[in-house]
Parts: structure tokens; sequence; C-alpha cells
């Protein structure tokens, strides 16, 4: 069996990713993923590569990385409601502030997918979708015949994805799997302050995904978050786990689950 | 003069004009000339609407959408909603005036028993009364407001569409002034979408100094992103034929076949209001949807595990 730890969205929040690294070194995975945007939204960009390296992470660019190494003057993050890009940008132009030559180099040298094959399972990990770095795929507007015409598109048994910020994973005929394996940068807008990764786990064609919780310190990164000024809406996120921004982009039954 | 030429690259996004042109209202700016007793197009049946959302499911469509005219002067809409959400997430757009009590509780059983999400689309064009029906007419605001707070009080969210008619320095405030309104009607999180004015039907007579004289080039298309064409991922189904988009249903030229599945693959953009994908991107579809933005690149590294 093969077991892999997945996840996307870290967002800076580079105390909940040791937290999950540090579970997923316990639990003895064969591997960990990030499926990128390792900036935005939290405190000091920088903190989050040494973990990175630390733990032999395999990572995909996201849109994000993708803006940071290319010196681009916005995210890419697919907003169009004034209010979203109006935080959007705040949180962009801190993160390129404060993100060191050195990061944005290794950003630059990130493939934006990598194709597996783990078991003789073939497996595509993307940040958004196959056919675009920054297509949300939401549980509630992925239909199944749509998601097998991507996994048909892309020669795969399992594609994995992240970017919208929520998880899910979608079993399909013929042993195949979509999976949003969810982010680690900031909690699910359900009022709780845990985020999540995912534990892929392949033995043959028997194919298992669990959602593992990541209950860390956020009281520690809302301080920091104070103390970087960065805008109060980011930091009442972190601290009661529903979304304060980013809303406009949330389809009608995701955004009914939420407070706002 | 050749026209650039944009074939469908996968029909992500299904259109249907349910209600043909008939609509209860006759507003200044609308795009296809809709409105009382002007039947250009006709009614759709149920049954031509389950042909296609099954053969549009075939495919893999990714959203199905339902527009007029006025959508709810069909007796049947709530049968197709119904049918259109076990295949893929559903939109309605309408003036949300035949929105009563018992529709509202259709929609929302409809919406609790589905594992897609409905979206429902209410126009707005003005935060005030008298902003509003001097586009709409008399007596709409109110109604539309009633809709949206018979529908947030059945805990669903409508996204109420409003287009744009002020400029970059008033955003925020107008926007405000729209969410104050709604919060005021009795919608407490009010969701908003604005859309670009056309320069189509009748805001054309409406606006005579919006530019209509351009045309898209193939110079103009070079290295731009095809996704942001509805030509490229959308088809609109109607009582007269498959046209290629919702914005030139009133274009005989861009009617591409009978069914979806007879239709041409390709148009050639012949048309002003080609343009206006290629300066605002896809309008017509939802925000939680957009391929906007960067491609993933094709070529994909191979890493290897055990």
């Amino acid at each position: 069996m093969t077991r892999l730890a997945l996840f996307g969205g870290i967002y800076s929040n580079y105390c909940a990713l040791e937290t999950a690294l540090a579970d997923a070194r316990r639990r003895k995975v064969d591997a960990v993923y990030c499926l990128g945007d390792m900036g935005a939204f939290g405190p000091y960009p920088d903190r989050v590569y040494p973990f990175l390296h630390e733990y032999g992470v395999q990572c995909i660019q996201g849109n994000y990385d993708n803006s940071l190494a290319g010196g681009l003057a916005d995210c890419q993050c697919g907003y169009t409601d004034p209010r979203d890009n109006h935080f959007a940008r705040i949180s962009y132009n801190y993160t390129f502030r404060n993100t060191s030559e050195e990061n944005k180099s290794w950003l630059r040298t990130l493939p934006s997918s990598l194709s597996l094959q783990v078991e003789g399972c073939r497996v595509l990990l993307c940040h958004g979708s196959p056919r675009k770095m920054n297509e949300f795929l939401w549980e509630s507007t992925s239909p199944d015949a749509f998601l097998e015409y991507l996994l048909g598109q892309s020669d795969a048994d399992i594609i994995c994805v992240t970017h919208s910020g929520i998880k899910w994973h979608r079993p399909l005929a013929r042993d195949r799997h979509f999976i949003n394996v969810g982010v680690l940068g900031r909690p699910e807008n359900d009022g709780k302050m845990n985020v999540w990764y995912t534990l892929l786990s392949i033995e043959g064609s028997v194919v298992e995904v669990e959602f593992i919780p990541v209950d860390y310190d956020f009281q520690r990164l809302a301080a920091d978050m104070k103390a970087e000024s960065l805008p109060k809406e980011f930091i009442e996120t972190i601290t009661t786990g529903w979304w304060t921004t980013c809303l406009e982009v949330l389809p009608h039954k995701e955004r009914a689950r939420g407070r706002f | 003069m050749n026209f650039p030429e944009v074939a469908l690259t996968h029909l992500d996004n299904l259109w249907f004009q349910v209600s043909g042109t008939l609509c209860n209202i006759a507003c200044t700016h609308c795009f296809n000339n809709s409105g009382p007793n002007i039947r250009t197009f006709g009614f759709l049946s149920l049954e031509k609407v389950r042909e296609e959302v099954e053969s549009a499911a075939r495919g893999g469509v990714k959203e199905i959408f339902f527009t007029g005219g006025e959508p709810f002067l069909h007796a049947d809409l709530g049968d197709m909603l119904s049918f259109s959400l076990r295949h893929a997430p559903t939109t309605v757009l309408t003036n949300g005036m035949l929105i009563n009590d018992r529709i509202a509780d259709r929609l929302a059983q409809i919406e609790r028993s589905a594992n897609y999400s409905l979206e429902i689309r209410v126009s707005l064009d003005g935060y005030t009364e008298q902003m509003n029906d001097a586009v709409r007419g008399q007596g709409v605001f109110r109604q539309a407001l009633a809709a949206v707070a018979r529908l947030s009080q059945r805990g669903l969210l409508p996204l109420v569409t409003i287009v744009r008619t002020w400029g970059d320095a008033e955003e925020i405030s107008t926007l405000e002034a729209f969410s104050s309104t709604l919060r005021a009607a009795g919608y407490a999180r009010p969701r908003i979408k604005v859309l670009p004015a056309l320069p189509l039907g009748r805001e054309l007579e409406r606006s005579a100094d919006t530019p209509t004289d351009t045309l898209l080039t193939d110079d103009m298309l070079e290295g731009f992103d095809h996704d942001l064409l509805m030509c490229s991922n959308s088809r609109l189904v109607t009582d007269r034929g498959v046209w290629v988009c919702p914005l030139l249903v009133e274009k005989p030229d861009a009617r591409l076949g009978s069914t979806l599945a007879d239709s041409s693959p390709s148009y050639a953009l012949r048309h002003n209001a080609c343009v206006t994908c290629y300066h605002y991107g896809t309008i017509c579809g939802n925000i939680s949807s957009l391929i906007e933005g960067p491609a993933a690149q094709p070529e994909s590294d191979t890493g290897r595990l055990s």
C-alpha cells in the first residue's frame, strides 16, 4: 500500500503547515505533496519554505506562486467582485513584498502539474483543474459527467486539485476518483478553526481517501497577523472559522452553509 | 472580409431560451428585445429540454442555464429545473416578479433535494424604486424585492444581478447601496453580480453613443485566451434551433443547427456583440465557475513512487 499526504493553499499559515507535516510524518506516509499557493492571506510568507524543504514536500505551482514567480501585478485568483478584489490586492501586495527573491526563484522552478504512477494508478496533481490553474472546482458545481470528462482528457484514474478552499471527494465509475484536497491556509467556513489535509491510500485498485483535521495554534497565527497589520477580516476568519472575504466565488450550496 | 473562427472546445455551459422572448416586462436595456406579446422565439417543451440536457450530460456539461424572456412564465419550469439538477448545477435568470409564496416553496424544495447548486439570478437595475423602475417598468422594484425576501426566508440566497451604469469611483458605494436596499427588504446576506451594459437590442437605441463599429479580427485574437469567449464553451437551445450564444439570438447566421448533436462545431465572429466577451470575458456565467486565467501547462513533470 502507498499512502500520500496531500494539501494545497498554505496561504502563509506556517503554524498549520508545521502541525500537518508533523502529523503526516507520525503516520509514516510515503510522500507529501503540496498543490500550490504557498503565500497569501497570512503573515511572514517566507516562514513556510523551510518546512517544505525540511520535510521534502514535492510542490507544484498555484496561481499565487505563478504570480509571485513571474512578478505579476496580481494573484490571478479569479475573483470578479470588487470587495473580494480589494482584499486580494492587500494580501498579494503584502505577500509579494515579504517573499524573498530566493523563494520567488524557487517557485519559478516548480511544475504546474505532476503525473504519478502509484501502484498502477495514474494520479494527476494540479492546482485548480487540469485545464486551468485557477478554475474553481466546487463540490456543488462539478457534475459527475464533467469530472469524468476531465479524467478522460487527462488520461488519469485519480485527479487531485485544491484552489477553491473546501475539500471534497467524488468516487466515480470504473474505480476513478476526483479529490479536492482542501487547504491548510484557512478554515472551511464552517465555524471550526481547524484546517484539513488529505490522506490518499492506494493498494491495487482499492483507493481510500481520508480527510485529516489539523488542530493548530491559530491564536499564534492571529497574533502574528495582527502584528503585521493584516486586515481584521482575515484575522476574524482564522479565529472564528467563518469566511469574511472571497465570498462571492462560492456557489449557492457552499455559500448557504457559511455565516456571511 | 474574413472573420475569426472559434471552435467549441467543450460544452461547459448549456443555455435554454425556455420562454422564448416572451416576458412580462420590457426593460429599456433588454439585449434580446423580449417583452409582452413578443414571440420571436417561443416556449421550449419539457421533452426538448430533457433531450438536450441528456445529450449535453453525455458530453460532460458543467453547468445549465434557463433564460428568456421570463422563464417563470413557463408552467413546466419547476420540472425542468428538477430534471436539470439531476445532471448539473443549474441557474435560472428571472425578474422575480412571478415568484410568489407557492413558487418560492417549490424552489426551496427543489434546491434541498438536489446535490448540485441551484442559482436563482434576480435582475435589478437600481437601489431605489425610482432608479430601477425607470429601466424595468413601474412596480417592478417592489415585486423583485418581495421575491428576493421570499427566497431568503426559505434559506435560498438569490444572486442579484445588476447592469453596471456607474463609474469606477462609485463602484464600492453603489454596491453598498444595493446591499443596504436588499438587507432592508429582508435579504440578510445579499449576493450581487455586476454585468456590463451590452450594446445590443434596446440598449443600443437607449445609449446612442455606444460604439458599435468594432469587430473582432484575427490579430486581436492572436494570443488571446479563447476560453473567455462564450462561443468556445457555450451553446443556446431555442425553439427554433441551437444558437452559438445567448447574445446573438437575434442574428440568423448564429443559428448552428436544430439540435446540439447536429450543430456546427465552430462559428465565425462577425458581430459587434462578439467584442463584449473579448472585453469582459464570459459575463453570462456564474462567478463560481469562471475559467479565466492561466492555463495549466499540458506538459507535466513525472514523479514516480514505489
